[in-house]
């Protein structure tokens, strides 16, 4: 605190405690601003599509070179988000990782990791789109094709439709058999060519490239034909069962696969 | 006239004057916890590591709904108060005094002269005026993000694209308002009591008549 020396008080004179406040009538700049601001908000959404494809392409460029790593945490900054509907996940690895597939098949399995890393191994690369709005782009997954697992189980005549459940305890997916068994949906072990982390949903998680990422289950612990699609975990709040990139859920992203 | 008060020359006039009413303190109070649960919320929802740590999506999305929606309403109350809407025109109108401050201000001149202020200063009228507009445009894209079969599907990515770069500019300018607030004590003592020291009224707000 600076001692008060009367002298160099620059405060107005006494004087001035006559007047009245000089605000009681002022030009309402205070109101202005507000408006401005929503109307800059209302703009703002009329303009995003422009925008965002601008900065997508912008930070795109610059997060490559971005030693911090900064920009992923910006919107539309490129990266993973982390989203998980339970509070903690259990870890599983080699030793205690297991994923069942049961439900209308002839013969009921149950994969260790090693079993699942020495079926034949499909490699792809596509983006991936969140139904939320980001977009990483070409990242390579790796794994068992699904159409694989179920073929080895033999499916029933009976059967529609494949559920997905996982080791979190919450989270369930759920796919056509048609859509189950295309070339492009993997049990994946492997993302961004490194064994798939805790954090993205591994050991082991599912990996539906056509679609939008809810659909790409993380944790996955079992698979089970059913004879009909049961919505999964977000499609019960709301988000489409049929997610197809650019296709659903009211968004026209670039299809990934 | 009150008289002035200057350091060593105690004089009879109260030491303290008043500055918010018990109900002004109360809406700040009341939105700056609601603000302070969105913001927090919104760092478990967006930062991975935060995320990571806190996990259960749908409840964090509940409680940032929720709190997000309830904004508003201590301002919407407070609008019952005499004291509160005398404050709002006090926020809104601008004299060409306050046009001095912000002037100052850009040119970082701290000097108390080329700072001549009211009841609010300019910087603070900026801040309120803008804080609100900012919220009422998060609140409208944050409706657009949650009842998304509501509106025509197209606007959701929109309304995302602007929520998320205007949360990230009110994280940095909400920052800089508690900054200010640390760096005076005596103006968050005016909004914890109701009650500031004549030093610091006639100091930083030379043109305020309490």
């Amino acid at each position: 605190m600076n001692p008060e020396r009367p002298e160099e008080r620059d405060a107005p004179e006494p004087a001035d405690r006559g007047a009245p406040e000089p605000t009681a009538t002022g030009a309402p700049i205070g109101r202005r601003v507000l408006l401005g601001t929503l109307g800059l908000g209302a703009l703002g959404v009329v303009a995003a599509p422009t925008l965002q494809r601008g900065l997508e392409a912008f930070l795109g460029s610059v997060s490559g070179k971005d030693p911090t790593g900064l920009t992923g945490l910006l919107p539309n900054g490129g990266g993973f988000r982390y989203y998980s509907v339970t509070a903690s996940v259990p870890h599983r690895d080699e030793t205690d990782y297991r994923l069942t597939v049961d439900g209308l098949v002839d013969h009921p399995k149950t994969y260790t990791l090693a079993d699942l890393r020495a079926l034949p191994q499909t490699r792809l690369v596509h983006d991936v789109q969140c139904v939320t709005g980001w977009r990483v782009p070409k990242t390579p997954f790796e794994g068992v094709r699904l159409a694989t697992l179920l073929e080895a189980a033999g499916v029933r005549s009976s059967a529609g439709a494949v559920r997905f459940s996982c080791f979190d305890g919450a989270y369930t997916e759920s796919l056509t058999l048609d859509q189950a068994r295309r070339s492009d949906v993997l049990v994946a072990l492997k993302m961004q060519d490194k064994p798939v982390s805790h954090e993205h949903g591994g050991p082991v998680r599912l990996y539906v490239a056509p679609m939008y990422f809810y659909k790409s289950a993380k944790w996955l612990s079992g698979i089970t034909v059913t004879r009909d699609v049961r919505p999964g975990f977000w499609e019960e709040r709301g988000y489409d069962v049929d997610a197809w990139v650019g296709r659903s859920n009211g968004r026209d992203d670039a299809p990934t696969s | 006239m009150p008289p002035r008060v200057d350091a060593g020359h105690p004089v009879a006039a109260p030491a303290r004057v008043h500055r918010f009413t018990r109900a002004e303190r109360w809406v700040h109070r009341t939105t700056a916890a609601l603000m302070g649960v969105c913001v927090v919320t919104a760092a478990c929802l967006y930062i991975p590591a935060f995320a990571e740590l806190v996990g259960r999506r749908e409840l964090v999305v509940r409680i940032h709904e929720v709190a997000g929606v309830l904004l508003p309403v201590p301002v919407l109350m407070g609008l019952a108060s005499r004291a509160f809407r005398a404050d709002l025109g006090h926020l809104n109108r601008w004299g060409p005094h306050d046009r001095i401050w912000l002037r100052a201000a850009l040119r970082r001149d701290h000097r108390r002269k080329s700072r001549p202020a009211a009841k609010f200063n300019a910087g603070q009228k900026t801040y309120a005026a803008w804080i609100a507009g900012a919220t009422l445009v998060m609140l409208g894209t944050g409706l657009l993000m949650w009842f998304t079969h509501l509106t025509p599907l197209k606007w959701r990515t929109s309304a995302t694209f602007v929520h998320d770069w205007l949360a990230l500019t009110i994280g940095v300018v909400l920052a800089g308002h508690i900054g200010m607030a640390l760096g005076d004590p005596e103006s968050r003592r005016g909004l914890r009591t109701g009650l500031v020291s004549r030093e610091w009224a006639d100091r930083e707000h030379p043109l305020w008549r309490p």
